[in-house]
Protein backbone atom coordinates (compact mmCIF):
# COMPACT_ATOMS: atom_id res chain seq x y z
CA UNK A 1 0.00 0.00 0.00
CA UNK A 2 1.05 3.16 -0.86
CA UNK A 3 1.14 6.12 1.89
CA UNK A 4 -1.24 8.35 0.65
CA UNK A 5 -0.09 12.24 1.30
CA UNK A 6 -3.16 13.93 -0.16
CA UNK A 7 -5.08 12.25 2.05
CA UNK A 8 -3.59 13.82 5.73
CA UNK A 9 -2.96 17.46 3.73
CA UNK A 10 -5.23 19.88 4.86
CA UNK A 11 -7.34 21.58 2.25
CA UNK A 12 -7.06 25.00 2.16
CA UNK A 13 -10.03 27.57 2.28
CA UNK A 14 -10.22 29.13 -0.80
CA UNK A 15 -13.84 30.08 -0.79
CA UNK A 16 -14.40 34.31 -1.93
CA UNK A 17 -15.01 36.40 0.54
CA UNK A 18 -18.63 36.64 2.53
CA UNK A 19 -19.80 40.52 2.86
CA UNK A 20 -19.09 40.51 6.80
CA UNK A 21 -15.58 39.47 6.36
CA UNK A 22 -14.87 41.89 3.86
CA UNK A 23 -16.04 44.60 5.64
CA UNK A 24 -13.65 43.39 8.00
CA UNK A 25 -15.02 45.66 11.47
CA UNK A 26 -16.38 41.85 12.89
CA UNK A 27 -12.81 40.71 12.44
CA UNK A 28 -11.32 44.06 14.16
CA UNK A 29 -13.99 43.00 17.04
CA UNK A 30 -13.09 39.62 17.21
CA UNK A 31 -9.23 40.67 17.26
CA UNK A 32 -10.54 43.58 20.33
CA UNK A 33 -12.17 40.66 22.25
CA UNK A 34 -8.66 38.61 22.08
CA UNK A 35 -6.65 41.52 23.19
CA UNK A 36 -8.81 42.35 25.98
CA UNK A 37 -9.12 38.95 27.24
CA UNK A 38 -5.71 39.50 27.69
CA UNK A 39 -5.35 41.92 29.93
CA UNK A 40 -7.12 39.71 32.95
CA UNK A 41 -4.46 36.88 32.50
CA UNK A 42 -2.56 36.30 35.68
CA UNK A 43 1.28 37.42 34.13
CA UNK A 44 3.49 34.83 34.56
CA UNK A 45 6.64 37.30 35.12
CA UNK A 46 7.80 37.95 38.75
CA UNK A 47 9.72 41.16 39.65
CA UNK A 48 13.07 38.70 39.88
CA UNK A 49 15.64 40.82 42.52
CA UNK A 50 12.35 41.43 45.13
CA UNK A 51 10.47 38.39 44.11
CA UNK A 52 12.41 35.15 43.98
CA UNK A 53 10.42 31.92 43.00
CA UNK A 54 11.51 29.23 45.22
CA UNK A 55 14.00 26.20 44.05
CA UNK A 56 13.22 22.93 44.05
CA UNK A 57 13.89 20.84 47.72
CA UNK A 58 16.65 18.71 45.43
CA UNK A 59 17.99 21.97 43.45
CA UNK A 60 22.08 21.21 43.54
CA UNK A 61 23.59 24.64 43.39
CA UNK A 62 27.07 25.35 44.87
CA UNK A 63 28.93 23.38 46.65
CA UNK A 64 29.96 23.42 50.69
CA UNK A 65 32.56 21.65 52.32
CA UNK A 66 30.76 20.67 55.69
CA UNK A 67 32.11 20.60 59.26
CA UNK A 68 31.41 18.09 62.43
CA UNK A 69 29.44 18.87 64.93
CA UNK A 70 32.81 20.57 67.11
CA UNK A 71 33.79 22.96 63.84
CA UNK A 72 36.34 20.65 62.61
CA UNK A 73 36.99 19.80 58.66
CA UNK A 74 35.19 16.49 57.85
CA UNK A 75 37.40 15.97 54.43
CA UNK A 76 40.21 13.97 54.31
CA UNK A 77 41.56 14.39 51.17
CA UNK A 78 40.40 10.80 49.67
CA UNK A 79 39.95 12.11 46.07
CA UNK A 80 36.68 10.02 45.62
CA UNK A 81 35.26 13.66 44.82
CA UNK A 82 37.71 14.45 42.01
CA UNK A 83 37.62 10.96 40.47
CA UNK A 84 33.95 10.78 40.83
CA UNK A 85 33.43 14.13 39.15
CA UNK A 86 32.61 13.69 35.53
CA UNK A 87 33.38 17.80 34.29
CA UNK A 88 36.68 17.13 36.50
CA UNK A 89 36.01 20.04 37.96
CA UNK A 90 37.58 19.40 41.57
CA UNK A 91 41.52 19.28 42.35
CA UNK A 92 42.60 18.91 46.18
CA UNK A 93 46.05 18.58 47.81
CA UNK A 94 46.34 16.97 50.55
CA UNK A 95 48.19 16.79 53.49
CA UNK A 96 48.98 15.12 57.16
CA UNK A 97 47.56 16.64 59.90
CA UNK A 98 50.35 17.60 62.90
CA UNK A 99 49.34 16.61 66.36
CA UNK A 100 48.40 20.44 67.46
CA UNK A 101 46.00 20.52 64.56
CA UNK A 102 43.55 17.84 65.94
CA UNK A 103 40.96 20.26 66.79
CA UNK A 104 41.10 21.53 62.98
CA UNK A 105 41.32 18.36 61.33
CA UNK A 106 38.84 15.18 62.08
CA UNK A 107 40.84 12.65 59.61
CA UNK A 108 44.41 12.33 60.13
CA UNK A 109 44.55 13.63 56.87
CA UNK A 110 43.38 16.33 55.54
CA UNK A 111 42.78 18.44 52.62
CA UNK A 112 45.51 21.39 52.40
CA UNK A 113 43.78 22.80 49.02
CA UNK A 114 40.61 22.52 47.80
CA UNK A 115 39.46 23.91 44.55
CA UNK A 116 36.34 23.63 42.09
CA UNK A 117 35.65 25.26 38.85
CA UNK A 118 32.53 26.08 38.27
CA UNK A 119 32.89 26.91 35.24
CA UNK A 120 33.13 23.45 34.76
CA UNK A 121 31.19 21.90 37.02
CA UNK A 122 27.53 20.68 35.90
CA UNK A 123 26.36 20.49 39.14
CA UNK A 124 25.31 16.77 38.68
CA UNK A 125 25.82 15.78 42.45
CA UNK A 126 28.41 12.75 42.47
CA UNK A 127 30.87 14.21 44.27
CA UNK A 128 28.05 14.30 47.12
CA UNK A 129 27.06 10.90 46.48
CA UNK A 130 30.88 9.49 46.46
CA UNK A 131 31.90 11.18 49.76
CA UNK A 132 32.60 8.64 52.24
CA UNK A 133 33.08 11.49 55.41
CA UNK A 134 29.74 13.31 54.49
CA UNK A 135 32.38 16.00 53.71
CA UNK A 136 30.97 17.73 50.72
CA UNK A 137 27.43 19.50 50.01
CA UNK A 138 25.58 20.71 47.19
CA UNK A 139 23.59 23.84 48.32
CA UNK A 140 20.63 25.49 47.60
CA UNK A 141 22.06 28.40 45.85
CA UNK A 142 23.65 29.39 42.68
CA UNK A 143 27.27 30.56 41.23
CA UNK A 144 26.91 34.27 41.43
CA UNK A 145 28.04 36.16 38.15
CA UNK A 146 31.63 37.45 38.05
CA UNK A 147 33.86 39.78 36.01
CA UNK A 148 36.88 36.53 35.33
CA UNK A 149 37.36 33.75 35.10
CA UNK A 150 39.70 33.37 37.95
CA UNK A 151 36.60 34.27 39.94
CA UNK A 152 34.59 31.23 38.86
CA UNK A 153 37.43 28.79 40.90
CA UNK A 154 36.71 28.28 44.52
CA UNK A 155 38.88 27.98 47.26
CA UNK A 156 38.80 26.03 50.12
CA UNK A 157 37.88 29.44 52.04
CA UNK A 158 35.08 30.03 49.36
CA UNK A 159 33.96 26.66 49.90
CA UNK A 160 33.82 26.04 54.06
CA UNK A 161 30.98 26.64 55.90
CA UNK A 162 31.55 28.95 58.66
CA UNK A 163 31.14 27.87 62.74
CA UNK A 164 27.90 28.38 63.84
CA UNK A 165 27.78 29.65 67.71
CA UNK A 166 26.85 25.70 68.65
CA UNK A 167 30.39 24.33 66.89
CA UNK A 168 32.21 26.98 68.58
CA UNK A 169 30.76 26.22 72.16
CA UNK A 170 31.37 22.19 71.64
CA UNK A 171 34.82 22.63 70.76
CA UNK A 172 35.65 24.74 73.26
CA UNK A 173 34.36 22.12 76.03
CA UNK A 174 36.43 19.30 74.15
CA UNK A 175 39.24 21.01 74.27
CA UNK A 176 38.78 21.55 77.53
CA UNK A 177 38.78 18.03 78.65
CA UNK B 1 -14.21 106.25 18.38
CA UNK B 2 -11.95 102.70 19.88
CA UNK B 3 -11.81 100.61 16.77
CA UNK B 4 -9.25 98.15 18.92
CA UNK B 5 -9.48 97.90 22.17
CA UNK B 6 -7.32 95.59 23.86
CA UNK B 7 -7.99 94.72 27.63
CA UNK B 8 -4.85 93.44 29.54
CA UNK B 9 -6.61 90.85 31.81
CA UNK B 10 -8.02 89.16 28.16
CA UNK B 11 -4.26 88.78 27.24
CA UNK B 12 -3.78 87.33 30.59
CA UNK B 13 -6.13 85.32 30.49
CA UNK B 14 -5.50 83.92 27.18
CA UNK B 15 -1.65 83.25 27.34
CA UNK B 16 -2.11 81.77 30.95
CA UNK B 17 -5.22 79.78 28.87
CA UNK B 18 -2.37 78.87 26.20
CA UNK B 19 0.30 78.04 28.88
CA UNK B 20 -1.75 75.93 30.58
CA UNK B 21 -3.74 73.59 27.66
CA UNK B 22 0.20 73.15 25.76
CA UNK B 23 1.55 72.22 29.11
CA UNK B 24 -1.00 69.71 29.69
CA UNK B 25 -1.05 68.39 26.09
CA UNK B 26 2.33 68.08 26.76
CA UNK B 27 2.49 66.27 29.74
CA UNK B 28 -0.60 64.12 28.70
CA UNK B 29 1.64 63.44 25.32
CA UNK B 30 4.70 62.23 27.63
CA UNK B 31 2.44 59.70 29.12
CA UNK B 32 0.38 58.69 26.45
CA UNK B 33 4.34 57.21 26.11
CA UNK B 34 4.04 55.18 28.86
CA UNK B 35 0.86 54.38 28.64
CA UNK B 36 1.73 52.60 25.14
CA UNK B 37 3.90 50.71 26.47
CA UNK B 38 2.15 49.63 29.40
CA UNK B 39 -0.84 48.72 27.66
CA UNK B 40 0.99 46.60 24.82
CA UNK B 41 2.25 45.35 28.18
CA UNK B 42 -0.63 44.32 29.19
CA UNK B 43 -2.02 42.55 26.12
CA UNK B 44 1.05 40.63 25.51
CA UNK B 45 0.92 39.40 29.30
CA UNK B 46 4.20 41.69 30.00
CA UNK B 47 4.72 43.97 32.94
CA UNK B 48 6.05 47.01 30.74
CA UNK B 49 8.33 49.63 32.17
CA UNK B 50 8.78 48.60 36.40
CA UNK B 51 11.88 50.14 36.80
CA UNK B 52 11.68 53.80 37.04
CA UNK B 53 9.55 54.78 39.46
CA UNK B 54 6.53 53.43 41.06
CA UNK B 55 4.82 51.58 38.06
CA UNK B 56 7.32 52.65 36.06
CA UNK B 57 6.18 56.38 36.32
CA UNK B 58 9.28 58.04 35.50
CA UNK B 59 9.84 55.75 32.18
CA UNK B 60 8.98 59.09 30.39
CA UNK B 61 11.40 61.21 32.12
CA UNK B 62 14.24 59.10 31.98
CA UNK B 63 13.73 58.83 27.50
CA UNK B 64 12.89 62.32 27.19
CA UNK B 65 16.42 62.74 29.13
CA UNK B 66 18.36 59.87 26.70
CA UNK B 67 16.91 61.58 24.03
CA UNK B 68 18.90 64.77 25.32
CA UNK B 69 21.99 62.89 25.76
CA UNK B 70 22.13 61.65 22.32
CA UNK B 71 24.48 62.75 19.87
CA UNK B 72 22.89 65.16 17.31
CA UNK B 73 23.49 63.63 14.15
CA UNK B 74 22.85 65.78 10.77
CA UNK B 75 23.59 63.17 8.03
CA UNK B 76 26.36 65.02 5.20
CA UNK B 77 24.75 64.69 2.45
CA UNK B 78 21.12 65.78 3.88
CA UNK B 79 19.85 69.23 3.06
CA UNK B 80 20.44 70.70 6.53
CA UNK B 81 17.92 73.31 6.63
CA UNK B 82 14.84 71.56 5.97
CA UNK B 83 16.13 68.38 8.06
CA UNK B 84 15.53 71.09 11.14
CA UNK B 85 12.61 72.17 9.46
CA UNK B 86 11.26 68.82 9.33
CA UNK B 87 10.79 67.44 12.82
CA UNK B 88 10.13 71.40 13.46
CA UNK B 89 6.79 71.91 11.67
CA UNK B 90 5.91 68.52 12.94
CA UNK B 91 5.64 69.82 16.45
CA UNK B 92 4.23 73.19 15.57
CA UNK B 93 1.05 71.73 13.96
CA UNK B 94 0.51 69.34 16.73
CA UNK B 95 0.79 71.94 18.90
CA UNK B 96 -1.28 74.78 17.16
CA UNK B 97 -4.51 72.50 16.76
CA UNK B 98 -5.63 72.78 20.46
CA UNK B 99 -6.20 76.29 19.85
CA UNK B 100 -9.64 75.91 18.58
CA UNK B 101 -10.66 73.39 20.79
CA UNK B 102 -13.15 74.52 23.42
CA UNK B 103 -12.03 72.53 26.47
CA UNK B 104 -14.87 73.37 29.21
CA UNK B 105 -18.24 75.47 29.42
CA UNK B 106 -17.47 79.28 30.54
CA UNK B 107 -16.43 80.09 33.46
CA UNK B 108 -18.67 83.42 34.54
CA UNK B 109 -16.86 85.90 36.72
CA UNK B 110 -18.15 88.11 39.65
CA UNK B 111 -18.57 91.33 37.43
CA UNK B 112 -21.04 88.94 34.90
CA UNK B 113 -18.38 89.11 32.28
CA UNK B 114 -17.50 85.00 31.76
CA UNK B 115 -13.84 83.38 31.24
CA UNK B 116 -13.78 81.38 27.89
CA UNK B 117 -11.80 78.03 28.00
CA UNK B 118 -11.36 78.28 24.07
CA UNK B 119 -8.04 79.86 23.17
CA UNK B 120 -9.97 81.52 19.77
CA UNK B 121 -13.04 80.92 18.64
CA UNK B 122 -13.12 81.48 14.98
CA UNK B 123 -15.81 80.90 13.38
CA UNK B 124 -14.63 78.03 10.92
CA UNK B 125 -12.81 76.23 13.30
CA UNK B 126 -13.13 72.69 11.94
CA UNK B 127 -11.62 74.22 8.88
CA UNK B 128 -9.12 75.67 10.88
CA UNK B 129 -7.90 71.95 12.20
CA UNK B 130 -8.33 70.52 9.30
CA UNK B 131 -5.70 73.18 7.53
CA UNK B 132 -3.10 72.73 10.33
CA UNK B 133 -3.68 68.98 10.38
CA UNK B 134 -2.67 68.62 6.62
CA UNK B 135 0.19 70.75 7.37
CA UNK B 136 1.28 68.30 9.76
CA UNK B 137 1.98 65.68 6.89
CA UNK B 138 4.71 68.56 5.18
CA UNK B 139 6.81 67.59 8.91
CA UNK B 140 7.03 64.69 7.75
CA UNK B 141 7.33 64.67 4.16
CA UNK B 142 10.03 67.47 4.65
CA UNK B 143 12.01 65.30 7.07
CA UNK B 144 11.85 62.30 4.44
CA UNK B 145 13.10 64.47 1.43
CA UNK B 146 15.57 65.99 3.27
CA UNK B 147 16.99 62.76 4.66
CA UNK B 148 18.47 62.14 1.33
CA UNK B 149 17.75 58.33 1.83
CA UNK B 150 15.96 56.14 -0.09
CA UNK B 151 13.78 54.72 2.36
CA UNK B 152 13.14 57.64 4.40
CA UNK B 153 11.89 59.09 0.73
CA UNK B 154 9.59 56.42 0.30
CA UNK B 155 8.14 56.82 3.48
CA UNK B 156 7.40 60.39 2.79
CA UNK B 157 5.55 59.56 -0.39
CA UNK B 158 3.59 57.03 1.67
CA UNK B 159 2.51 59.47 4.24
CA UNK B 160 1.94 61.79 1.48
CA UNK B 161 -0.31 60.02 -0.36
CA UNK B 162 -2.46 58.66 2.41
CA UNK B 163 -3.00 61.77 3.99
CA UNK B 164 -4.25 62.97 0.79
CA UNK B 165 -6.53 59.48 0.26
CA UNK B 166 -7.82 59.79 3.63
CA UNK B 167 -8.39 62.98 4.06
CA UNK B 168 -10.86 63.50 1.15
CA UNK B 169 -12.97 60.83 2.99
CA UNK B 170 -12.66 62.52 6.34
CA UNK B 171 -13.77 65.88 5.03
CA UNK B 172 -16.70 64.39 3.29
CA UNK B 173 -17.36 62.84 6.55
CA UNK B 174 -17.37 65.85 8.24
CA UNK B 175 -20.11 67.48 5.26
CA UNK B 176 -22.53 65.48 6.88
CA UNK B 177 -22.05 66.45 10.36
CA UNK B 178 -21.53 70.36 9.43
CA UNK B 179 -24.85 70.18 7.35
CA UNK B 180 -26.64 68.77 10.70
CA UNK B 181 -25.10 71.30 12.91
CA UNK B 182 -25.20 74.18 10.60
CA UNK B 183 -22.12 76.08 11.85
CA UNK B 184 -18.45 75.40 11.35
CA UNK B 185 -17.53 76.37 15.19
CA UNK B 186 -16.31 74.15 17.48
CA UNK B 187 -17.91 76.16 20.15
CA UNK B 188 -21.26 75.83 18.44
CA UNK B 189 -20.80 72.25 17.69
CA UNK B 190 -20.21 70.94 21.10
CA UNK B 191 -23.23 73.61 22.47
CA UNK B 192 -25.39 71.88 20.26
CA UNK B 193 -24.58 68.86 22.37
CA UNK B 194 -25.55 70.03 25.08
CA UNK B 195 -26.59 67.25 28.04
CA UNK B 196 -26.91 63.99 26.91
CA UNK B 197 -30.77 63.51 26.54
CA UNK B 198 -33.09 66.12 24.82
CA UNK B 199 -36.37 66.28 23.15
CA UNK B 200 -36.94 62.57 23.48
CA UNK B 201 -33.62 61.82 21.69
CA UNK B 202 -29.39 61.35 22.76
CA UNK B 203 -28.05 65.06 21.40
CA UNK B 204 -24.61 63.87 20.86
CA UNK B 205 -23.61 63.57 17.55
CA UNK B 206 -22.39 59.72 17.31
CA UNK B 207 -26.07 58.52 17.99
CA UNK B 208 -26.88 60.81 14.87
CA UNK B 209 -24.36 60.57 12.37
CA UNK B 210 -22.93 56.81 13.68
CA UNK B 211 -21.34 56.09 10.27
CA UNK B 212 -20.00 59.47 10.55
CA UNK B 213 -17.94 58.89 13.37
CA UNK B 214 -17.60 55.29 12.10
CA UNK B 215 -15.68 56.87 8.65
CA UNK B 216 -14.07 59.51 10.94
CA UNK B 217 -12.42 57.21 13.36
CA UNK B 218 -10.83 54.99 10.56
CA UNK B 219 -9.54 58.18 9.22
CA UNK B 220 -8.06 59.77 12.11
CA UNK B 221 -5.94 56.16 12.45
CA UNK B 222 -4.52 56.90 8.66
CA UNK B 223 -4.03 60.67 9.54
CA UNK B 224 -1.88 60.24 12.67
CA UNK B 225 -0.09 57.56 10.63
CA UNK B 226 -0.67 54.46 13.28
CA UNK B 227 -0.80 51.31 13.57
CA UNK B 228 -2.96 49.70 11.78
CA UNK B 229 -2.25 52.70 8.92
CA UNK B 230 1.28 52.86 10.24
CA UNK B 231 2.33 52.84 6.46
CA UNK B 232 4.84 55.53 6.75
CA UNK B 233 7.10 54.22 9.57
CA UNK B 234 6.76 50.60 8.57
CA UNK B 235 10.40 48.89 10.38
CA UNK B 236 9.52 46.19 8.38
CA UNK B 237 9.72 47.65 5.00
CA UNK B 238 11.80 50.80 5.45
CA UNK B 239 13.89 50.84 8.60
CA UNK B 240 12.24 53.45 10.21
CA UNK B 241 10.76 55.53 7.36
CA UNK B 242 10.66 58.96 7.97
CA UNK B 243 12.93 59.41 10.94
CA UNK B 244 15.44 56.42 9.84
CA UNK B 245 18.33 59.49 9.31
CA UNK B 246 16.99 61.20 12.92
CA UNK B 247 18.49 60.99 16.38
CA UNK B 248 18.09 62.91 19.13
CA UNK B 249 15.72 65.02 20.09
CA UNK B 250 14.94 65.70 16.58
CA UNK B 251 14.07 62.10 16.75
CA UNK B 252 12.21 62.44 19.90
CA UNK B 253 10.27 65.73 18.44
CA UNK B 254 8.54 63.52 15.30
CA UNK B 255 7.65 60.64 18.09
CA UNK B 256 6.42 63.17 20.54
CA UNK B 257 4.47 65.18 17.82
CA UNK B 258 2.61 61.78 16.81
CA UNK B 259 1.66 61.13 20.72
CA UNK B 260 0.46 64.87 20.96
CA UNK B 261 -1.67 64.26 17.70
CA UNK B 262 -3.41 61.51 19.29
CA UNK B 263 -4.19 63.53 22.34
CA UNK B 264 -5.39 66.09 20.22
CA UNK B 265 -7.71 64.11 17.46
CA UNK B 266 -8.94 62.34 20.74
CA UNK B 267 -10.36 65.92 21.95
CA UNK B 268 -11.41 66.19 18.24
CA UNK B 269 -13.25 63.27 18.09
CA UNK B 270 -14.80 63.38 21.56
CA UNK B 271 -16.10 67.11 20.91
CA UNK B 272 -17.44 66.33 17.80
CA UNK B 273 -19.22 63.32 17.75
CA UNK B 274 -19.50 62.94 21.50
CA UNK B 275 -20.67 65.95 22.89
CA UNK B 276 -17.09 67.21 24.23
CA UNK B 277 -17.41 68.86 27.94
CA UNK B 278 -21.38 67.72 27.85
CA UNK B 279 -22.35 64.92 30.51
CA UNK B 280 -25.58 63.90 31.46
CA UNK B 281 -26.99 66.10 34.46
CA UNK B 282 -24.69 68.78 33.63
CA UNK B 283 -27.83 70.58 34.30
CA UNK B 284 -28.32 69.73 37.70
CA UNK B 285 -25.02 70.79 38.45
CA UNK B 286 -25.53 74.39 37.25
CA UNK B 287 -29.05 74.65 39.30
CA UNK B 288 -27.83 73.08 42.32
CA UNK B 289 -24.63 73.53 42.56
CA UNK B 290 -22.32 76.09 41.12
CA UNK B 291 -21.52 77.17 37.35
CA UNK B 292 -17.57 76.74 38.33
CA UNK B 293 -18.27 73.84 39.05
CA UNK B 294 -19.74 72.59 35.78
CA UNK B 295 -16.86 73.95 33.72
CA UNK B 296 -14.56 72.14 35.92
CA UNK B 297 -16.52 68.54 35.50
CA UNK B 298 -17.08 69.85 32.02
CA UNK B 299 -13.04 69.90 31.77
CA UNK B 300 -12.65 66.40 33.47
CA UNK B 301 -15.14 64.83 31.25
CA UNK B 302 -13.94 66.13 27.92
CA UNK B 303 -10.15 64.71 29.49
CA UNK B 304 -11.90 61.29 30.14
CA UNK B 305 -13.66 60.87 27.40
CA UNK B 306 -10.23 61.68 25.39
CA UNK B 307 -8.14 59.36 27.86
CA UNK B 308 -10.59 57.01 26.97
CA UNK B 309 -10.30 57.69 23.11
CA UNK B 310 -6.22 57.20 23.82
CA UNK B 311 -6.63 53.97 24.94
CA UNK B 312 -8.99 52.57 22.17
CA UNK B 313 -6.23 53.95 19.33
CA UNK B 314 -3.60 51.96 21.69
CA UNK B 315 -5.91 49.01 21.88
CA UNK B 316 -6.39 48.93 17.74
CA UNK B 317 -2.55 49.15 17.45
CA UNK B 318 -1.68 46.38 19.25
CA UNK B 319 -4.70 44.11 18.03
CA UNK B 320 -4.42 44.61 14.38
CA UNK B 321 -1.32 43.97 12.19
CA UNK B 322 -0.89 47.08 9.16
CA UNK B 323 -2.45 46.83 6.06
CA UNK B 324 -1.00 46.15 3.16
CA UNK B 325 -0.26 49.74 0.72
CA UNK B 326 -3.17 48.62 -1.90
CA UNK B 327 -4.99 48.06 0.81
CA UNK B 328 -4.98 50.77 2.33
CA UNK B 329 -5.65 52.59 -0.81
CA UNK B 330 -8.27 50.33 -2.02
CA UNK B 331 -10.09 51.38 1.93
CA UNK B 332 -9.17 54.86 1.51
CA UNK B 333 -10.65 55.44 -2.37
CA UNK B 334 -12.86 52.45 -3.17
CA UNK B 335 -14.80 51.93 0.53
CA UNK B 336 -14.50 54.86 2.74
CA UNK B 337 -14.94 57.67 0.05
CA UNK B 338 -18.14 56.13 -1.86
CA UNK B 339 -19.82 55.67 2.05
CA UNK B 340 -18.62 59.43 3.20
CA UNK B 341 -20.43 60.22 -0.18
CA UNK B 342 -23.59 58.12 0.41
CA UNK B 343 -24.27 59.56 3.91
CA UNK B 344 -23.85 63.22 3.21
CA UNK B 345 -26.44 62.04 -0.15
CA UNK B 346 -28.82 60.80 2.80
CA UNK B 347 -27.61 63.11 5.62
CA UNK B 348 -28.90 65.71 2.86
CA UNK B 349 -32.11 63.89 1.67
CA UNK B 350 -33.43 63.58 5.56
CA UNK B 351 -32.53 66.96 6.27
CA UNK B 352 -34.56 68.57 3.27
CA UNK B 353 -37.36 66.19 3.38
CA UNK B 354 -38.05 66.01 7.36
CA UNK B 355 -36.50 68.98 8.73
CA UNK B 356 -37.24 71.74 5.67
CA UNK B 357 -39.03 74.79 8.30
CA UNK B 358 -38.95 77.01 4.78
Amino acid sequence: MTYNISKKAKEVDRHPMTFLERIYLPAIAKGLKITLGHMFIKRPTINYPEVKRPFSSTFRGLHVLNRDEEGRERCTACGLCALSCPAEAITMEAAERLPSESHLYREEKYAANYEINMLRCIFCGLCEEACPKDAIYLSQTFAPANYERKGFIYKKDDLLIPMTAEMESKKEKSTQH
Amino acid sequence: MILLAISLSLILEKVILIAVILGASLGIAMYSTWAERKVAAIMQDRRGPMRAGPFGLFQPLADGLKLFMKEEIIPAVSSKFLFVLGPSIAMLMACMTSAVIPWGPDIPKADGSVISLQVADINIGVLFIFGVVSLGVYGVMIGAWASNNKFSLMSGLRAASQAISYELAMGISLIALVMMTGSLSMREIVDQQHGFWANGYFTWNFFKQPLAFLIFIVCAFAELNRAPFDLAECESELIGGYHTEYSSMKLGFYLFSEYINMFISSVILSSLFFGGYNYPGMDIVAAHVSPLMVSLIGVMVLLGKAICFIIFFMFIRWTIPRFRYDQLMNLGWKSLIPLALFNMLATGGVILYFFNDK
